[in-house]
């Protein structure tokens, strides 16, 4: 069934009882040529591309919650590529360039809103930082503005320009960021890709891998054992455990990044606010509510839930840019776990396992990233040569030196 | 999150900073393979595990404590050099 202005009229004179289910609910089959583990966005967008665009049948996509219940349900659904090193902006801008499409190409509204991504600048030193980030973006085609104090006054007259502390002196502006209907990424996919006949399976949890010779064969899952002949992992937040299972270790520790929203109120923020010096960033959801974050909280964790403390803090550097939000209650207030590697920047690639390819490593960037990065692990999965846009993001590159570390911080992943 | 420091007393968490996993012990070759594990490997395993804290507002201690990932309880903690 197509979604269309006309068929939604025709629906609605007759009552709205020709819609059909958006996906099959289907039961595993004993063999696949690809099963992807992880039924979030970037496991669902890869079984659309190997289908839509490798023409790759009988793919299943093995989830073991409901699709979208990990960290595609529980971002901030921003939206950039507005990204420093080289090895990272080629992959973020095919996702953006993928956003601007996606609509069209999945025939579901996941209500795409480029209203631009602003990061503000506090000193001199920042500012020729995110010049050179511009530069860079622009470098690579990238769209990138640097706006003074009177750019951000006109953008956002409401910040605190004379905070003692961080007073604004401008800020790098990306037009073409925003924000996207979290949840419609992993519907629209996953309907697309049930379109092609990928099997998406829910409520089935993989408990480990069939290894021989290297090789890997099957997938012991809670519903069974299922032959492929290619496994692709993503399942970011949990990889390490995957890895566990398939015998190697990665650079990876699981933190807890957590995210909160306000009571909803009239049109207010425009776009995407960041305030990295105090550990903030908002934006408004079509809904009115305010939607933001800060940090990580810093110790590993796979509880889905973080603690008070960073809470505080996020909502201190909130009141600090931004003392306007100080009388509006927040209604909800969630986490979720991230991969955070030990250079801040994902992983797309094979493994030490044969057959087994690995999509992981997000820390707190995985959303924006979900049309490039299941393109590119597409392209891995049926070529096995890497993506260029990808190409970089490689598994040992810790071991050979070629690190992606936007922030420059070493090997220590809970400072990415 | 509270932790109990042996020469402080038990904490609030964020008294503390948190440097990771115990990816130790150092190697004692020049081993390239060896350093690529100490340094960037992890376990980050689903349960019990250990991590180098530094109480900060304290004693100043490094400190190695057991939590559980699961739930965030706190099993142990020890000085990192006793």
């Amino acid at each position: 069934m197509r979604y269309s202005v006309f068929r939604l009229a025709a629906e609605a004179l007759s009552g709205h009882r020709g819609w059909q289910p958006a996906w099959r609910d289907v039961a595993p089959k004993p063999f696949y040529d690809v099963v992807i583990v992880g039924g979030g966005g970037h496991g669902l967008a890869t079984a659309y591309y190997l289908a839509s665009r490798y023409g790759v049948r009988n793919i299943a996509v093995l989830e073991k919650s409901w699709i979208g219940s990990g960290n595609t349900g529980r971002n901030t659904t921003i939206i950039r590529s507005n990204y420093r090193e080289a090895g990272n902006i080629p992959l973020y801008e095919l996702s953006m360039q993928l956003w601007e499409g996606l609509e069209q190409d999945l025939n579901y509204n996941a209500m795409v809103s480029q209203r631009g991504i602003v990061n503000l600048f506090h000193s001199d030193s920042q500012r020729d930082a995110y010049a050179r980030r511009g530069n860079m973006m622009r470098i690579h085609g990238v769209d990138a503005e640097l706006l003074d104090e009177k750019g951000i006054r006109a953008h956002a007259p409401f910040l605190d320009f004379d905070n003692a502390r961080f007073p604004i002196k401008g800020g790098l502006l990306q037009r073409r960021g925003g924000t996207v209907r979290h949840d419609a990424v992993a519907w629209g996919y996953a309907r697309a890709a049930d379109k092609f006949e990928v099997d998406i399976v829910q409520n089935c949890e993989v408990t480990g891998f069939v290894i021989e010779g290297g090789a890997v064969k099957a997938v012991e899952t809670s519903r069974g054992r299922i032959v492929a002949r290619k496994i692709g992992v993503a399942v970011a937040g949990n990889s390490s455990r995957l890895a566990a299972m398939a015998g190697f270790r990665l650079p990876i520790e699981t933190c807890i990044l957590q995210a909160m929203v306000t009571e909803g109120v009239k049109p207010l923020i425009p776009g995407v606010i960041t305030f990295g010096a105090g550990h903030f960033y908002i934006s408004q959801s079509d809904k009115g509510g305010l939607v933001f974050g800060g940090d990580i909280d810093a110790y590993k964790s796979y509880a889905q839930r973080g603690n008070l403390p960073v809470i505080e803090d996020v909502c201190e550097g909130g009141m600090a840019i931004m003392p306007m939000i100080g009388r509006l209650r927040v209604l909800r207030q969630w986490a979720g776990n991230v991969d955070m590697t030990m250079d801040g920047s994902p992983i797309i690639d094979f493994t030490p396992v044969q057959g087994l390819y690995l999509n992981g490593g997000w820390c707190y960037g995985g959303f924006k990233s979900i049309p490039g990065s299941g393109l590119t692990f597409a392209h891995l999965i049926a070529n096995d040569t890497p993506h260029p846009a990808a190409a970089a993001l490689t598994l040992n590159r810790f071991a050979t030196g070629h690190v992606i570390d936007e922030n420059g911080q070493g090997a220590q992943a809970n400072l990415h | 999150m509270r932790i109990t420091c042996p020469y402080c007393g038990e904490r609030e968490a964020e008294e503390f900073s948190i440097l990771g996993e115990v990816a130790g012990p150092r190697p004692q070759s020049d081993e390239l393979e060896a350093f690529h594990a100490y340094v960037y490997l992890r376990d980050n395993p689903v349960g019990p595990t250990r991590e180098y804290w530094y109480h900060a507002s304290g004693c100043r201690r490094w400190l190695v404590v057991s939590r559980d990932t699961r739930d965030h309880a706190v099993l142990g903690v020890e000085f990192a050099k006793p």
